[in-house]
């Protein structure tokens, strides 16, 4: 339905820019016996005539789209009676039933209330779009009538497309702080929302951390816990494992390729590593539970320490391996961007090759190595896959690695799958940890690209 | 070091003390190129034992043990002006019941086991498909149920305890009988690829999750591709040098290393909730996908769009193009193949990217393939989540199987991309 309302809107451009083409061309032929020359080429008042009948119309459509739903809603509302003592989570039921059964849904017969507010929500829905195709033909036909008429040989269409075309290009690159604000907004507000529950305090330096426990919000002993320093304590014994893996691996390999291997060697290795950083997380967590998890558990096993299913050195070693390959580009980087004189130099003093990039190399890369580990550290805290799937649910502080830890990622999700009421501080905990979440991995990504642009311009 | 090195004296260099010291510098030099190497060999290892044992677990997925069985629906009572009301059940098992003689009534249902518990439906839909069937004896392809199936491809061996496997000792016996009268064949599994998702391993299929994925990565491609390039050519050609655009670059930078699950709770929050789009939609999903390679993509725009000349820019504004017309007419076509590279790799990993699918609702368990952005549906990755879920056997393979099919996917998109970096890459 909206698919076609676009369709007719680019037609109707087309259509448009076809007729504006047309118009400019017979007025600059007529006019190319006077002496005034068109200031355009009929193409351009052909576009113009179409961002005058499209662009108007489409930001309409899409503005009437994006509040249609909660108008509508809240008109449903307003007419269903004894509406106004409900509490949110109730209201947002009830919507949810009413347009069930607006949409045929039926499973068990609805009250006439319910019934009847269906009706009322159907009828303002068509009510609704014939509105909105009503409002956009008369903005369509408007525009279009005014991007012909100025068609002139005088009229500068040229410059008003590339206007058009210029608005357009700057909107596209605030969209980068639209959607940063989009994220700080949405987590902030629900986080409030959330802290208006339960004390920041709590939260921040609480030890428990059970919100399985406030499924309603009646029950006895329905608080929860929402102390989020196990759960952040568990996200660093995972990333701290999987860094012991990742930091010696990585950095010895880009030793390796970039000053021992030969170039064949590298150009074959290389692109196989970077292969390491494309697989889909999805694949390396399930990898973890199928393969590396009874793995572990077995090694557990065979020297006596007893190990969970989902211990935190399965995750922490999988998830090591996924990052291997940022700090060996990074490091890789950081090592060529050491000048060729500081190696030649130590090599002319007869040190060994070793010896350079252990005395020389390794020291003034060092930087930009350590900006390198820190964004893939940064990564790691913000992984999700590869935990939600093999580290476990229980949050509990502990640095034995075989026993199963919680991170910060696991919760949000576990949290939030199949479950959108937006009212218990249940959910509205996800959105306080993904608060965390951003902000510790915004104060990471901060010092490491500062950290990697400020060295690599020491040279 | 000091006998041997004081200032002024004559080093002896051949002599032992000196030997003993090259020899240890020398052997450490080995010892970090073989660091080197075992941590390349442990990667790399990595590597090949993750695409090898899924393989190994995900290759037996591709073929399917199915019953090719005959059956004369003439024979049977069919009501056959309802025919989703008919008695496809009676039909169907009396049909079995004639591959392998009389049986005791326990037994029978243990027989029956063995088939897809969905056989009826699939005979039914057979038959609307094409009425003629209805008249003359035709022979059905059944699925053969997950245990039957894992038996037959060898998952489950004969000689473990019987109270240990799923599958009895005299139904072994039947699956026997069955094998040595030829019913039972094991083809490609084309409902790997033709079936949606379903509760039996055996039915079980990918349709869903691919085009719902097709569909999220077109929504994807249609909103950040041109944004990305708009916002790419205003930075780099356009932006004055102030601290609003600095503060817009920083961002890009930052967005691009922002965790993929905070795309979900953002699209969470602000699509479903605010705007009301359609819980587990394509279309919220490809719009989250491409809030996540907008910073990408417009990261790779500019470096492609800076790496052409300024020398054609000078030449195309000296003849008296426009800004504009210098830009989109001579620069954007000659970066647009780096720009397509750049595009299809941001896309192969938008079709990787599972958490925040999660979080809107693409984890849901969907049984038709989504026929627009505004339908319900999945996505391959996280097909492959529900899948590594499932407690049954089948599954397991399936999942490796679909892990193997996003592989596919994803080496496929990057082959093109090498490709297009290949045959298009000019050195200026």
């Amino acid at each position: 339905m909206f698919g076609y309302l676009f369709l007719v809107l680019v037609a109707a451009a087309v259509v448009a820019a076809y007729f504006g083409g047309l118009r400019a061309l017979a007025v600059s032929t007529t006019a190319g016996t006077s002496r005034i020359k068109a200031h355009s080429r009929p193409i351009y008042h052909g576009l113009n005539a179409a961002i005058w009948t499209a662009v108007p119309a489409s930001i309409f459509l899409l503005l009437w789209l994006a509040f249609q739903s909660s108008v509508v809603n809240q008109l449903v509302l307003a007419s269903y009676p004894g509406s106004e003592g409900m509490d949110s989570a109730a209201l947002s039921l009830l919507i949810g039933e009413i347009r069930q059964v607006a949409a045929g849904n039926l499973f068990r017969q609805p009250t006439p209330e319910v019934a009847a507010a269906a009706e009322h929500l159907r009828s303002l829905q068509t009510y609704s779009t014939y509105l909105m195709m009503a409002i956009g033909f008369c903005i369509v036909a408007v525009g279009a009538f005014l991007g012909m008429k100025v068609i002139s040989p005088r009229y500068r269409a040229r410059h008003s497309v590339e206007t058009a075309v210029t608005g357009f290009m700057m909107f596209s690159s605030l969209v980068a702080i639209i959607i940063t604000v989009g994220i700080v907004g949405s987590l902030v507000f629900e986080a409030l929302h959330f802290f208006a529950r339960v004390p920041v305090t709590e939260f921040l330096f609480g030890l428990r951390w059970e919100p399985q426990i406030a499924i309603r919000a009646d029950q006895v002993a329905g608080q929860g816990a929402f102390g989020v320093l196990p759960v952040l304590f568990g996200t660093f014994v995972i990333s701290a494992i999987a860094m012991l893996v990742a930091v010696p691996t990585g950095i010895l390999s880009a030793i390796y390729l970039t000053e021992y291997a030969h170039p064949r060697f590298r150009a074959v290795v290389k692109p196989l590593l970077e292969i390491l950083a494309g697989v889909p997380t999805v694949v390396y967590g399930f990898f973890a539970v199928l393969t590396v998890a009874p793995a572990i558990r077995a090694l557990g096993a065979s020297v006596g320490i007893a190990s969970s299913p989902n211990s935190a050195l399965a995750t922490g070693l999988v998830m090591g391996v996924m990052i291997i390959p940022f700090i060996s580009s990074l490091s890789d980087d950081a090592f060529a961007a050491v000048p060729r004189a500081m190696r030649d130099g130590s090599l002319a003093l007869g040190a060994t090759k070793g010896e350079t990039i252990r005395k020389v190399l390794l020291p003034a890369a060092l930087p930009g190595i350590i900006g390198g580990v820190l964004l893939a550290l940064s990564r790691a805290v913000g992984e999700t896959m590869i935990v939600v799937m093999a580290a476990g649910l229980i949050a509990k502080i502990t640095l034995n690695p075989f026993d199963a830890v919680t991170t910060v990622t696991v919760q949000i999700v576990t949290l939030l799958i199949g479950d959108s009421e937006f009212d218990n501080p249940k959910t509205l905990a996800a959105f306080a940890l993904g608060l965390v979440l951003f902000l510790v991995t915004l104060g990471l990504n901060l010092i490491a690209l500062r950290t990697v642009r400020k060295y690599r311009e020491k040279y | 070091m000091s006998t041997t090195a004081v200032a002024g004296t004559r080093v002896n260099w051949h002599s032992d003390d000196m030997k003993a010291r090259r020899k240890a510098r020398y052997a450490a030099e080995r010892r970090l190129q073989a660091y080197g190497m075992i941590a390349i060999i442990f990667a790399l290892g990595f590597l090949a034992f993750l695409i090898g044992s899924l393989t190994l677990t995900g290759y037996k997925a591709f073929t399917q043990t199915v019953a090719t069985i005959n059956i004369d629906l003439s024979k049977a009572e069919l009501d056959t002006s309802d025919m989703m009301k008919a008695d496809w059940r009676g039909a169907v098992r009396e049909a079995l019941r004639n591959q392998i003689g009389d049986l005791p009534r326990r037994q029978e249902k243990a027989f029956f086991d063995l088939f897809t518990s969905s056989a009826p439906f699939l005979v039914r839909d057979a038959v609307i498909k094409d009425p003629a069937r209805l008249k003359a004896p035709s022979s059905f392809v059944i699925p053969m149920s997950d245990p039957a199936d894992q038996f037959v491809k060898g998952e489950i061996s004969r000689d473990t305890p019987e109270s240990q496997r799923r599958i009895s000792d005299e139904q072994i016996g039947m699956i026997d009988q069955l094998v040595s009268k030829g019913v039972i064949s094991s083809p490609f599994n084309w409902a790997l690829f033709l079936n949606a998702d379903s509760r039996f391993p055996e039915l079980a299929g990918l349709a869903g999750a691919i085009s719902g994925s097709f569909w999220s990565l077109l929504v994807c491609f249609a909103i950040s591709f041109p944004i990305g390039i708009a916002a790419a050519i205003y930075l780099e050609e356009f932006a004055p040098k102030n601290r609003f655009t600095d503060l817009i670059e920083i961002n890009i930078n930052n967005l691009a290393a922002v965790p993929s699950v905070v795309f979900g709770l953002l699209g969470l929050a602000v699509f479903l909730n605010g705007f009301g789009l359609p819980r587990s939609s394509p279309l919220v999903g490809g719009l989250v996908l491409s809030l996540m390679t907008l910073p990408t993509l417009i990261i790779v725009t500019r470096v492609s769009l800076k790496a052409v000349p300024s020398s054609i820019r000078e030449a195309a504004l000296g003849v008296g193009a426009s800004k504009h017309e210098m830009i989109f007419h001579h620069v954007l076509s000659l970066a647009m193949p780096t720009v397509m590279t750049g595009a299809i790799i941001s896309l192969a990993r938008a079709l990787g990217e599972t958490a925040p699918l999660l979080l809107i609702g693409m984890n849901a368990f969907i049984t038709s393939p989504p026929d627009g952005i505004f339908a319900a549906s999945t996505a391959l990755p996280s097909q492959i989540y529900i899948w590594a879920d499932s407690p049954e056997r089948g599954f397991v393979s399936r999942t490796s199987a679909a892990i193997l099919v996003l592989l596919g996917f994803l080496i496929l998109m990057n082959a093109i991309a090498i490709f297009l970096r290949q045959r298009f890459e000019r050195r200026w």
